[in-house]
């Protein structure tokens, strides 16, 4: 997906397990979603056990990317459009 | 897309993990072998490392047909634009995990968990989801794993 290459991202945490990342968000987030295996967060198809747990900071999204030799990465993106977009879901 | 057996034909996808662990490549040509001579079409879908382990070692197509990009099958099933029969997950390590998951709930496919490596045991304590997990303790040596293969025979499902 050269679209993650191509964003500005902060990586939150590396090597994880999919359960730490879920986790993480849970902990750490006031604001978070569900969304299902395969839902797309910017131009990516998200990976692992549902249900996934997207964060949202004001503009900033983030959400679990699943590589297979590397694990689970958490990824913060700032994008005010792709945040409302996720958050309206939950209404 | 080009090379897409007819609609009567069952197809199996091979969803391939990271190929750090060496029996992936060989249980993979062992699956796809198997699969052919039962009339089930193999597309594989790994990462390039996967890809090209099998692509080199199969040069000229014996075993392999359709092999395509992990992120791009991902793709295809989440978009509805393309689904198996049957799905085999290769699993040694928690994103193999994440991928089965996923498998299962964007794909209508049978799925299957095969899992190997040196902590087998700790990845089937994860799966949670429904599938039927094939099991075995290798890591060098492929034929425990293609033993427990052999005893479920998903090819003749």
């Amino acid at each position: 997906m050269g679209c993650v290459e191509s964003m500005n991202y902060e990586i939150v945490l590396r090597d994880a397990t999919f359960k730490e990342s879920r986790d993480y968000i849970k902990a750490n987030f006031k604001e978070c979603i569900d969304i299902q295996p395969g839902f797309k967060v910017f131009d990516v198809h998200i990976i692992g056990l549902p249900p996934i747990a997207i964060g949202l900071d004001g503009d900033f999204v983030v959400f679990p990317y699943t590589k297979p030799c590397h694990g689970t990465f958490l990824l913060r993106v700032e994008d005010k459009a792709e945040a409302a977009r996720l958050r309206a879901r939950k209404k | 897309m080009t090379g897409e057996p007819p609609p009567s034909q069952k197809t199996a996808l091979l969803v391939l993990g990271c190929p750090q662990v060496p029996v992936q490549t060989s249980i993979a040509l062992y699956l796809i072998n198997r699969l052919k001579k039962a009339g089930i079409v193999p597309v594989v879908a790994g990462n390039k490392a996967a890809n090209t382990l099998l692509v080199v070692a199969d040069t000229d197509r014996h075993y392999l047909g359709e092999v395509m990009d992990l992120d791009r099958a991902v793709a295809l099933i989440s978009d509805r634009k393309r689904d198996f029969d049957l799905c085999f997950v290769f699993i040694h390590n928690d994103a193999g995990v994440s991928y089965a998951a996923t498998m299962g709930a964007i794909s209508k496919a049978k799925l299957y968990a095969l899992v190997y490596g040196e902590h087998f045991e700790d990845q089937v304590k994860t799966i949670d989801f429904s599938c039927t997990t094939i099991a075995a303790k290798a890591v060098h040596n492929p034929l425990p794993l293609k033993k427990a293969l052999d005893e479920v025979k998903p090819w003749d499902a």
